[in-house]
């Protein structure tokens, strides 16, 4: 083992250049994926954040006791898509209007009875925000023999849901084109430090090192490489997003759980990339 | 030690380089391996050092048999053997000492093993003061003999050498064959091809075969007829 060390250590001391190189190369490849990344998180980010204020409101008839709508919501509540149950009483109802709408605030300054009609407000979780089950909901609260009227905004959930659908699919296509880039990048240039040292390799098979012995230090080269490469290539992007959050718009980065997920995958991608390019050159000479 | 039996060798693009060849090297032999460039020596060395198998017939070497040996075993042959080469092969950012010490680090020789056995060898080719300099600071004869101590370092039971003073001057030459010669005379069989036939004639006491158009046409320990070595 400390023979693979040496080995892997002398790798990098014996040719600093191509060593470099190639780190930066893995470095630049997964700094793009990396800002894809970003850019995929804080889509996905925003959408969630919009997608909170998916909302089925059931409007309540004049008239129904305060009990049986308290008694309803506690149903509602048990709803397995339901997150919160808001029941927002008329008077409620009258006073959040001339907080929010100033501008009619003369209007209800002036009334003499309250026209605003008592409601239940149902969020649901996060997972169903989507048209079908918010339409789902609507049709079941509607159910209920006090309720006037149901809403959820269709038009603009299912607005919602194909903008969702859209980013999804350019994420997935996107995401693989520029993942498959950063491998065959990241595979040529571990091919390179391959062939630059097939002269080694030739001499180890020649006096009697196994295949295993062979391989072992590039593996661990390529492991090395990957995990500074996936290191400088967080560094950039954590640049990058500094530079976009402070002088462009408010963005999210990457949480240290992600973050420590890509640098595996930096390692995960030079390990491989190695394996497949020393048991290549192996099988051919 | 190195049988071949009716071994012939193709390959799809060049066709037959050996035909039907058979010789056997005996245990504690010194035998050469001679003929014109193209006549099929070094593929008898692959075959040997099982860097190609045989497109029929079997070669066996030291208990290895290419018809039953693994790849997985193919290591374990050649630490039994030691392989010289007219371009030397040794590494170039190593020093003379580094290049052996190598030959035994990839056998998973204990570290304390490997000092003491590198400078044994080292002294052996007479290379012993020159242990820290690199490749390009050794003449050509002083770095086939880092190649001979590298292949020495395993204790082989044979040594086989490719055109092992293709690259040397006259001088050289005759300092390493008369160290093969030292070497064979301490119990290590030689095999070495060579189209120098001013070595071969200066050992007649050697076993010689030699190779045409990828074909035996003389023996020296078979009654091969009368096509013998000018």
């Amino acid at each position: 083992m400390s023979l693979v060390l040496r080995e892997t250590f002398l790798a990098f001391r014996r040719a600093p250049l191509l060593s470099a190189l190639s780190v930066t190369t893995i470095a630049f490849s997964l700094f793009v994926f990396g800002l894809f990344g970003l850019v995929a998180l804080n889509i996905r980010l925003t959408i969630g954040d919009v997608a909170e204020r998916v909302e089925v409101v059931a409007y309540v008839k004049r008239g129904t006791p305060v009990e049986v709508v308290t008694v309803a919501a506690a149903d509602i509540q048990a709803f397995p898509e339901v997150e919160a149950v808001a029941h927002v009483s008329e008077t409620e109802a009258l006073a959040r209007a001339r907080r929010d709408l100033r501008e009619f605030q003369d209007i209800f300054q002036d009334l003499e009875a309250n026209p605003l009609p008592a409601s239940i407000e149902v969020q649901l979780k996060p997972p169903f925000r989507n048209a079908t089950t918010a339409a789902e909901v609507a049709h079941r609260l509607q159910a209920f023999t006090f309720v006037d009227d149901v809403r959820y905004g269709r038009d603009w959930v299912e607005n919602l849901d194909r903008l969702r659908n859209v980013a999804a699919a350019v994420g997935l296509v996107v995401g693989a084109a520029f993942a498959l880039v950063a491998i065959i990048i990241i595979g040529t240039t571990i091919r390179m430090a391959v062939l630059q040292r097939a002269g080694e390799i030739a001499i180890m098979r020649l006096v009697g090192a196994t295949d295993g012995f062979v391989r072992a230090p590039f593996l661990l080269e390529g492991l090395a490489k990957g995990v500074l490469g996936g290191l400088a290539a967080l560094g950039l992007s954590y640049g990058a997003w500094a530079l976009i959050d402070s002088y462009l718009i408010r963005a999210a980065f990457f949480t240290p759980g992600q973050a420590a997920l890509g640098m595996a995958a930096g390692g995960v991608l030079g390990l491989l990339g190695s394996a497949v390019s020393v048991g290549r050159h192996l099988r051919n000479v | 030690m190195i049988k071949f039996t009716d071994v012939t060798k193709d390959y799809p693009k060049t066709g037959a380089a050996l035909q039907n060849v058979s010789f056997h090297v005996k245990k504690g032999a010194f035998a050469f391996l001679t003929g014109h460039s193209g006549a099929g020596k070094s593929t008898a060395l692959k075959l040997t050092y099982l860097a190609d198998r045989p497109s029929s017939g079997e070669v066996r070497v030291s208990g290895f048999s290419t018809s039953r040996v693994t790849g997985r075993e193919v290591p374990l042959l050649r630490r039994r053997l030691g392989i010289v080469f007219q371009d030397f092969r040794l590494l170039e950012d190593r020093t003379a000492e580094e290049n052996v010490a190598f030959a035994l680090e990839v056998t998973g020789a204990r570290r304390s093993a490997i000092g003491p056995r590198v400078m044994r060898v080292l002294t052996q080719v007479g290379l012993a003061s020159k242990a820290n300099q690199y490749p390009r600071e050794l003449s050509g004869g002083e770095q086939q003999r880092v190649a001979i101590a590298r292949a020495l370092v395993n204790d082989p039971v044979v040594l086989l050498a490719d055109e092992p003073t293709g690259n040397l001057d006259e001088r050289a030459t005759r300092g390493i064959v008369q160290l093969l010669r030292d070497i064979n005379a301490s119990g290590t069989a030689v095999l070495m091809a060579t189209h120098d036939l001013d070595i071969v004639k200066a050992m007649p006491e050697a076993h010689l075969v030699e190779l045409q158009h990828g074909r035996v046409v003389y023996d020296s320990e078979e009654d091969a007829g009368p096509e013998a070595v000018a």
